[in-house]
């Protein structure tokens, strides 16, 4: 965007986080290296600029870390949940007193924009420790009966896109529930959690209670199929999330997958048109549109179609991509090499198949990995860019003609996580939220989270709620 | 110019045509419309953007004084200042106009006089525009010939609320007439109009009628203008261009104090309306306090210093 | 001529599929016996396109009984019991049969079966009121949890307990909206293959409920691996099938209730059907949605709606 106020860059100071060298697995309270001494190396994806180098986890660390897990959840379950509470709340404080911190070093590791984690990111990590801490000693009211037991020693696995959230997500209920737990963030985001444990000192948690294991899908795969964990939770994609349930069969550990999604955000012909584009735009380009509850399929009433198209573009022309740190970026880099090079693959196969490409006019940094913010019209429900799920800053437009067609566009996915309802009819709202077939349902709004909020898809996007009263339960033999 | 834009003609040939026109606008989310105008208010303006941004709002500035204790040496002052807002600085640029009752009108047309600063008059019995139409009309008559640039009118409030919309219409209509060469400034009183899609409703009459600004608030009520409700106007003004051709500028009024809100404002502008906006001719602030953080913000800029009130002229 | 001497008229055992009472497309039928092996009757050996057919039937019922207001779901699962209540002996003898029971045991099993039935009636339009709610998020949203049924289920129906256990995994199914394809005990299917009469006969729309009979794990295969199936409850599965099934479940990532506890013997239900069930059978094929919507700041400064 050329215009006379340009905007100085404003980036955010990297010195308030001290990212060292290198790190260790964190097991039992400890820093350690991996038993066969393996590493790997964490890049920043805006700059390809390697920021640690940190431990590979493999099965003899998985058994480790679980032993450590199991050592401890005798005492740490065995605690008056009012202890336990004071324990989260603490690690709540610690993070909005280090939050500045973490957002740099989220965004340094991950490439989202710093706006993103300073205003998203961390203000929700917090919230969650805060809001499960006050389950810890409640938990006989949370309607699954008296004195709800803990299962034991969760194994946990997370995704990149938003590696401390999910973090969050996963260890705030397990926690409050009385588990122990074993975590592996991914490999391309490990040092948040890394920057957890130290978190976990600080708040005097007992060893063992927590442990973080960095490293790859075969860590992840050790540490759901030990004998001795009791609970999985995972969150990444379908296929992964299958071969996980596959491999739990015929055990009784619990399973709680939030999996991958292909969100209709569906816009009608009454919609408050200005506040649809802006929930358009924060449907997909948030996080760079790798978000599992992305709105992904936008489905525009035929009526509309034009003026909406029109505004949307004007507003994509206006989106600032670049250097993730600057406080004003909006679009930030794409995660990894991989991940770029599956979004420009499906991209091609999206042009190959006839679908009409418009990617915002914005200037690619030479170094790390972008991709313009990107729309597809002239979709049909038979394109493959309006079935798969993409994971990155693309669009599809579809069009429709009564809210029939919306509601059985939208629901025609193997998917199930998110939808988008844009209409000032409110029986319209409530009539269409009711036949979508998705687990949550943002209406005139989009991409918003609460940790009192359940969280989980229908269908192939996984089962399991997290969050709220209902993310309690994914947490106690119950 | 068309006082009614061809394109709309339609709409505003009869009062129920122009109710299904306004009601056919699409409806405004309130907390979405206020977050995205949060959301623009995080961008950070620094170093030489925030130089740019300083010099182009002080430049947009309508200095105001709208107070029954006005004085033609109140007003002569504030004059010299507009002409001449920072006495240690002279690149400092001037304001766009000094903004003064109609009565006062004459007296700030000779202090401006040969400087560039318009000279903008409130009118139609302003704050709350309660006359009968020919005393407002004789109201903006007596500004125009006393030497205004620009009339700042109130529409109806009344008629507006109580559904009467081709009559608020009407009015604007007429005192546009009224204006000759002058630009005239709608006034809604959104704080009064209190729903945003009111706001959108009567940017748009404002806009058919033949408006050179649409303006949020008179400065009299308790809420003026927000970041909200002047992207709402903007997002009108943008609308209108691309539906007509015709640019309409927009005034934000009343409660913008601070170098930091003004600044904001003016990203609201080029990421709503855009750059083409940013123009003392198609923006202004009505504001009289702005102007001194403004100053003391661009010392701070020359100086690398933090400034003091006591380095800043009072007036 | 008296009754001692009267040849008595036997029934041809169907099964129900789609409201109807189709034999199985195979045309294969087995024997079944009573406890003392014993030829009872004929029932029919359910093939994979009774499976698929059955599946079909309880999808085209979905919408509309997934629809239906919790209030007349309640009516209607009460008006299965009034329909038990008036044909009692029937079931008794059925129970009694197929489970080795003296008259008055099996009896009680049918009283507590009837039970069930009215126990679920009443819990139609409460769950929604326990499992959902208002959430209190930090911001100026309405946000509304409510769960929603998960779809068509495959119920394997225990082995042991024909009649109580086989209403205690059905009746949780379709008391929240789902539809179900039920796979009766495979010794002991008679009580189940009745029970689609009864349902026939008590406003439960065709399609809600299909029961069929035979070789669990034969028709229980392709049920698991089913995409348009949604969920599946293992109870009448033994440990090994179980594992099997499940693992099949998870190609479209079914909701799945493991047998209780999961390595249960299949010698016997481990399930005490008599207890007060809880509301664990009716969560269990429950979805959570949760809706958001602006609030806007009604008397905030300004305008602000």
């Amino acid at each position: 965007m050329a215009s006379a106020f340009e905007y100085a860059p404003a980036p955010e100071s990297r010195s308030v986080v001290d990212i060292a060298p290198s790190y260790g697995l964190f097991i039992d309270g400890e820093f350690t290296e991996a038993a066969d001494g393996k590493v790997f190396k964490t890049v920043s994806p805006s700059s390809e600029e390697v920021l640690s180098e940190v431990a590979q986890a493999g099965a003899a660390d998985v058994d480790r870390a679980v032993k450590a897990a199991r050592k401890a959840f005798e005492k740490w379950s065995a605690l008056p949940g009012s202890e336990r509470a004071k324990y989260l709340f603490r690690i709540a404080r610690i993070i909005q007193e280090r939050s500045r911190e973490l957002a740099v070093l989220e965004t340094l590791d991950n490439g989202k924009p710093i706006k993103e984690t300073r205003d998203a990111d961390l203000p929700l990590v917090a919230a969650h420790f805060f809001y499960y801490a006050g389950w810890a000693d409640k938990l006989d009211h949370a309607g699954y009966g008296a004195n709800p037991r803990p299962l034991g020693v969760a194994g946990q696995v997370i995704p990149w896109n938003f590696p401390l959230l999910m973090l969050a997500w996963k260890i705030a209920p397990a926690l409050a529930t009385g588990n122990t737990l074993v975590l592996k963030p991914a490999e391309t985001t490990p040092l948040s959690a890394l920057f957890f444990a130290d978190i976990c000192r600080q708040a005097g948690l007992p060893k063992g209670v927590v442990n973080i294991l960095t490293g790859y899908g075969d860590a992840g795969e050790a540490l759901v199929t030990h004998p001795d964990v009791n609970k999985v939770a995972f969150t990444g994609s379908t296929a992964v999330g299958k071969a996980i349930a596959r491999s739990v069969a015929g055990t009784d550990k619990k399973v709680t997958l939030e999996l991958g999604g292909k969100g209709a955000n569906i816009v009608f012909d009454d919609a408050p048109i200005d506040q649809a584009v802006e929930g358009i735009v924060t449907g997909i380009f948030f996080n760079q549109g790798q978000v599992c509850c992305a709105g992904s399929r936008l489905l525009v009433q035929e009526s509309v179609q034009d003026e909406v198209l029109d505004a949307l573009k004007r507003r994509l022309s206006t989106l600032r991509l670049g250097d993730p740190l600057d406080k004003n970026t909006d679009i930030g880099a794409i995660n990894s090499a991989e991940q770029l090079a599956r979004i420009t693959s499906l991209v091609e196969t999206g042009e190959a198949e006839g679908a009409e490409r418009w990617s915002a006019p914005c200037e690619l940094p030479s170094s790390g990995y972008w991709f313009a913010p990107t729309l597809f019209t002239n979709v049909t429900q038979a394109h493959t860019v309006a079935r798969d799920e993409i994971f990155g800053p693309v669009l599809s437009v579809l069009s429709f003609r009564t809210p029939d067609e919306a509601v059985a566009k939208a629901n025609n996915s193997q998917y199930g996580l998110s939808a988008g309802i844009w209409t000032e009819k409110g029986s319209r709202i409530l009539a269409v939220a009711n036949k979508l077939r998705a687990g949550v349902v943002w209406a005139n709004t989009f991409n918003k989270f609460d940790p009192t909020s359940p969280f989980g898809g229908y269908k192939e996007s996984g089962y399991g709620r997290e969050g709220g009263r209902h993310g309690l339960e994914a947490y106690l033999d119950v | 110019m068309p006082t009614t834009a061809p394109a709309f003609a339609d709409a505003t040939a009869s009062d129920s045509a122009l109710r299904r026109f306004l009601f056919g606008l699409p409806g405004v989310d309130a907390v979405g419309l206020e977050a995205r105008a949060a959301a623009l208010g995080t961008r950070s303006i620094k170093t030489t953007a925030k130089a740019y941004a300083i010099d182009l709002a002080i430049s947009m500035i309508d200095l105001t004084t709208l107070e029954g204790a006005d004085t033609p040496g109140k007003v002569r002052a504030l004059a010299a200042k507009a002409v001449n807002p920072d006495p240690t600085d002279r690149t400092t640029p001037r304001t766009a106009a000094v903004c003064v009752y109609p009565d006062m009108a004459a007296t700030a047309a000779a202090a401006v006089a040969g400087s560039g600063v318009k000279v903008a008059s409130v009118a139609t019995a302003f704050p709350a525009g309660r006359a009968a139409l020919d005393v407002k009309l004789a109201d903006v008559r007596d500004a125009v010939a006393a030497g205004a640039d620009e009339i700042d009118m109130v529409i109806d409030r009344g008629a507006f609320l109580s559904g009467r919309f081709l009559k608020v219409y009407e009015e604007i209509v007429a005192v546009k007439a009224e204006c000759g060469e002058a630009r005239l400034k709608v006034i809604f009183e959104t704080g009064e109009l209190s729903t945003y899609d009111n706001i959108r409703r009567a940017s748009w009459i404002g806009m058919l009628a033949g408006a050179d600004f649409i303006k949020t608030s008179t400065g009299k009520v308790a809420t003026n203008a927000t970041p909200a409700n002047t992207l709402l106007m903007l997002e009108a003004v943008r609308d209108f261009r691309a539906a007509t051709g015709v640019q309409i500028g927009v005034k934000p009024a009343g409660g913008i104090r601070t170098t930091k809100d003004a600044v904001k404002f003016l990203v609201l502008v080029n990421e709503t309306a855009g750059e083409d906006w940013l123009d003392p001719h198609w923006f202004r602030f009505g504001a009289s306090s702005l102007l001194n953080d403004l100053l003391m913000q661009r010392q701070k800029l020359s100086t690398g210093r933090y400034s003091g009130p006591d380095y800043v002229t009072v007036d | 001529m008296s009754e001692n001497n009267r040849l008595g008229v036997f029934k041809t055992y169907k099964l129900y599929v789609g409201g109807k009472f189709p034999r199985s497309e195979s045309g294969r039928v087995y024997e079944v016996t009573d406890s003392k092996g014993q030829w009872l009757a004929n029932a029919p050996q359910s093939s994979r396109k009774d499976a698929r057919d059955a599946v079909v039937a309880a999808r085209k019922a979905f919408g509309g009984w997934s629809g239906a207001t919790a209030y007349n779901r309640g009516q209607v699962l009460y008006r299965v019991a009034e329909m038990l209540e008036g044909r009692k002996e029937q079931f008794v003898r059925e129970v009694a049969a197929s489970e080795g029971l003296s008259k008055s045991k099996a009896a009680a099993v049918v009283d507590a079966a009837i039970d069930r039935w009215v126990w679920y009636a009443g819990w139609t339009d409460k769950i929604g009121q326990i499992s959902g709610g208002a959430n209190p998020v930090a911001g100026p949203f309405f946000n509304l949890s409510t769960p929603e049924p998960t779809g068509v289920v495959a119920v394997l129906a225990p082995q042991k307990s024909s009649f109580l256990g086989l209403v205690s995994v059905i009746a949780p199914v379709i008391a929240t909206g789902n539809t179900a394809v039920v796979i009766a005990s495979a010794d002991a299917p008679l009580p189940a293959l009745s029970l689609g009469e009864v349902l026939a006969t008590s406003d439960v729309p065709g399609g809600v409920v299909n029961i069929l009979s035979g070789v669990t794990a034969e028709i229980a295969a392709p049920l698991a691996a089913h995409q348009d199936v949604n969920a599946i409850d293992l109870t009448g599965a033994d440990a090994a099938l179980a594992k099997e099934l499940e693992i099949a479940a998870a190609d479209n990532l079914k909701r799945v209730l493991r047998p209780q506890p999961v390595d249960a013997d299949s010698a016997s239900d481990s399930e005490d059907w008599q207890a007060s069930p809880g509301t664990h059978r009716l969560t269990a094929f429950l979805e959570t949605k949760t809706v958001w919507h602006p609030t806007g700041a009604l008397g905030a400064a300004g305008s602000s709606y």
